[in-house]
């Protein structure tokens, strides 16, 4: 047993060892399975970030209300009077008499991306004093926080990097509204970051919406209390309102996009792999037919033929490991961290993310290159493992 | 032509080696065919819109309302023909999953603006007579399994009705249209919408102007906008075109996505196919050399050599685009999300030109070396 074992060992190392010799076919095959797991890595990436700036805007022990039926806050719409009840509810937190809840309005402003320079759905939304409250996690990271009865405004991080002139300290025009950008602020690299936020009384000046809001965003008092507050609200008459966990919400919204680049994504790198195996089993074959006599020779000694075998898969396979591995770096060394920005459809805006090649995306570009290596050995590997002998060794 | 079976023996002397770098040939141009497919889809707008309609939205974003009132102003202007209005109502049908657009438009005019939208002569007449009265594309149509007469529910999400919550509608008409025009689309009458819903009244959500000179239109649009300037709503109007292409590029640089990732699987392919041929002809060396004695001129061999590759290249990706293109046909890609579909006869001729220069570039290397071979070297090497 432990013979067969070290045989196996030794003609599999002879067969890796000796891949430079078979530089250029052995090369195509790892480019060719590098490449796939680049793209497979960036395009998954993408929806990785997306779902990330999504998730990292909900938290659970907040509850957004919107218009029952609305699909969005961009298409809902609620009354002051009603923004008021709402605040009222129980499970609200509360500070000193003062419900931690900002009546919202969401809106977006024509600026250019820089990218294309064409104008793109920026995100603005109004909001109330208590709202840095209720979202304790967004920081000031530059300049300061608006003042509430004026017309400034601050920008999330992520917009400021994607579209023009929301620098710190400019100035925006667009018809009858003008705001100047006073702050910078950060959210995790949420959604929230894609957003320009300024006084709601101001945008529904503005924007004709009389006292109207879109969305209340309420601080529980606890996660668990969600339950009550829900009910509460759905079960009041003078309401006509749907009620959700924050974190469900944004979920809900980035559920197309994650599909479609998914569906896309998949689709793509399942093709590429395709091919990348006839590329590995044309170098594979190459590989046995270069060492006929040598794998000949060895089942002459006595090598038994399970252990040619495991060596030709197990070069196929470290082929798939060596291009896997490269093309998984390349991936993260060329795509982790880059910033874009998209349109969401459900809140017909944009939103700002970075692609995001989590480990999970790695370890599964690293399996998919494995699969793609012992696919394209397996069959060669067979041939090898059955070659007449008498014949082979007369082979040149 | 008379060196054909010389090629096809070349090509069937090593069997698995050819029939497995046709299969990557096939499968890259499926990749290739697939990629521009969804390029096109992302775009498709911008392909068929009209060089003479102009899209005016309000100056701070389209989902900023304006006045119906401005339908008449824009009208008395010099250099436009007609103008319309829309309205987005969004709306989910039975299920939010189900998503395809839903707008109120005025019949008369609509029709007028977009012939590209194909009604028959009793449909028309249907739609206009009815308030309720809805016209769907074909592809929504089928989907759902609407036939004319059939009363439609919908949702309402921006715009709530009197009472209740839903709209109902009736389908006067399935619209057709050529392979570009999106067919998911579902519209329904403004006025049915101005009377019924709560709020807003007299509020439109953008026009479509049709300029009577493509080339003056980005003067024309500068008149209009001028019209409206400093009112409470100012305006802007763009060229239909300019004004799908912002769109798409809302969505993200889907082109420059699409065209990275086909660029890295042709250098792929590039490679494997010239290591391919590279193999085969260094296998053939003596065979070569045995041509050439018998009186080959260089010239022939360094073109039976690129024959062959190119053969390879163009039965792979001939038969790659093949399948993309029927497969499209049959309309096996549809969705909401994407609503049309076209492999573009521009994408397909470039897909057959790259081709041809893969064929030629695989074959290059090794077919010059197979130009330069000397007899006596050759003869001499085993």
């Amino acid at each position: 047993m432990f013979n067969w074992i070290s045989q196996t060992i030794a003609v599999t190392l002879l067969s890796i060892r000796t891949i430079p010799q078979r530089m250029s076919s052995s090369g195509v095959a790892m480019a060719g399975i590098a490449g796939v797991v680049i793209v497979f890595v960036a395009v998954l990436s993408i929806g990785e970030g997306f779902k990330a700036a999504m998730a990292e805007a909900g938290s659970p022990s907040r509850a957004i209300v919107m218009r029952a039926g609305a699909d969005s806050e961009m298409s809902s719409g609620l009354g002051g009077d009603e923004a008021d009840i709402i605040k009222q509810a129980p499970g609200v937190l509360r500070d000193g008499g003062r419900a931690i809840a900002s009546a919202e309005l969401f809106v977006i402003i024509d600026r250019n991306k820089k990218t294309t320079g064409t104008a793109a759905n920026v995100p603005l939304r109004g909001i109330e004093e208590a709202a840095m409250q209720v979202r304790n996690e967004v920081k000031i990271t530059e300049g300061r926080m608006f003042q509430f009865g004026t017309n400034e405004a601050i920008v999330g991080r992520s917009s400021v990097g994607q579209f023009a002139g929301l620098d710190l300290n400019s100035e925006i025009k667009s018809g009858q509204l003008t705001l100047k950008i006073v702050g910078v602020f950060e959210a995790n690299g949420s959604a929230a970051e894609s957003e320009l936020w300024m006084d709601s009384k101001l945008i529904q000046n503005v924007y004709r919406r009389g006292n109207s809001y879109q969305s209340i965003l309420v601080k529980l008092d606890s996660p668990a209390s969600f339950d009550t507050f829900k009910n509460a609200l759905t079960t009041n008459p003078q309401l006509n309102v749907q009620v959700k966990r924050e974190t469900d919400y944004y979920a809900a919204q980035s559920e197309t996009m994650s599909a479609l680049i998914k569906g896309i994504g998949y689709t793509i790198a399942i093709l590429m792999g395709l091919g990348a195996v006839f590329g590995a089993v044309l170098t594979m074959n190459t590989a046995v037919s270069a060492r006929t006599r040598e794998i000949a020779t060895l089942r002459a000694l006595g090598f038994n033929t399970f252990s040619v075998l495991i060596s030709v898969l197990g070069e196929s396979l470290a082929l798939g490991v060596i291009g896997g591995v490269a093309g998984g770096l390349l991936g993260y060394v060329g795509f982790n961290g880059y910033q874009t920005s998209t349109m969401n459809f459900q809140t017909f805006s944009q939103i700002a993310f970075a692609f995001r090649v989590t480990p999970e995306l790695l370890v599964q570009g690293i399996v998919f290159a494995l699969v793609m290596g012992f696919l394209g050995g397996v069959f060669p590997a067979l041939r090898a493992a059955r070659l007449p002998i008498p014949s082979a060794l007369r082979e040149l | 032509m008379k060196y054909f079976s010389l090629i096809w023996r070349n090509l069937l002397r090593r069997k698995t080696r050819t029939a497995f770098t046709l299969l990557m040939v096939f499968i890259a141009f499926v990749l290739y065919g697939f990629l521009m497919t969804v390029r096109g889809a992302f775009t498709a707008g911008v392909d068929v819109a009209s060089a003479e309609r102009m899209i005016m939205t309000h100056k701070v974003s389209l989902i900023q309302l304006l006045p119906i009132s401005y339908e008449a102003q824009i009208r008395s202007t010099k250099g436009v023909k007609a103008a319309t209005h829309s309205t987005w109502f969004g709306g989910t049908y039975q299920d939010v999953a189900n998503q395809f657009a839903v707008m109120a438009v005025d019949p008369q005019p609509f029709m007028e603006m977009y012939p590209e939208f194909t009604l028959t002569d009793a449909e028309k007449k249907a739609w206009l007579s009815d308030r309720t009265a809805v016209i769907v594309g074909r592809d929504s149509a089928t989907k759902f399994g609407w036939k004319l007469g059939d009363r439609v529910p919908i949702k309402a999400t921006i715009w709530q009705p009197k009472q209740g919550d839903t709209w109902y509608f009736t389908v006067a008409g399935i619209y057709d249209g050529d392979k570009g025009v999106d067919k998911t689309t579902f519209y329904f009458r403004y006025d049915y919408l101005d009377e019924n819903r709560r709020g807003a009244n007299g509020m439109v959500g953008w026009y479509t102007i049709r300029v009577d000179d493509a080339n003056r239109s980005a003067e024309i649009g500068l008149a209009i906008d001028g019209l409206f300037a400093n009112s409470s709503a100012e305006t802007k109007t763009s060229p239909e075109k300019a004004f799908m292409q912002g769109f798409a590029n809302q969505i993200g640089n889907i082109g420059l996505i699409m065209v990275s990732i086909v660029s890295m699987v042709l250098v792929l392919l590039l490679l494997n196919v010239a290591n391919q041929m590279g193999q085969s002809v260094r296998e053939r060396t003596s065979e070569i050399a045995v041509l050439k004695t018998l009186g080959f001129s260089s010239q022939l061999v360094l073109a039976l050599v690129l024959s062959e590759s190119v053969l390879i290249a163009v039965i792979g990706g001939g038969l790659g685009l093949g399948l993309v293109w029927m497969l499209v046909q049959s309309g096996g890609f549809n969705n909401a999300f994407l609503p049309v579909f076209i492999f573009g006869t521009r994408d397909l001729l470039v897909g057959a030109g790259l081709c041809v220069g893969l064929g030629l570039l695989a074959g290059a290397f090794p077919a010059v070396s197979a130009m330069q071979l000397r007899i006596t070297d050759a003869l001499r090497r085993n």
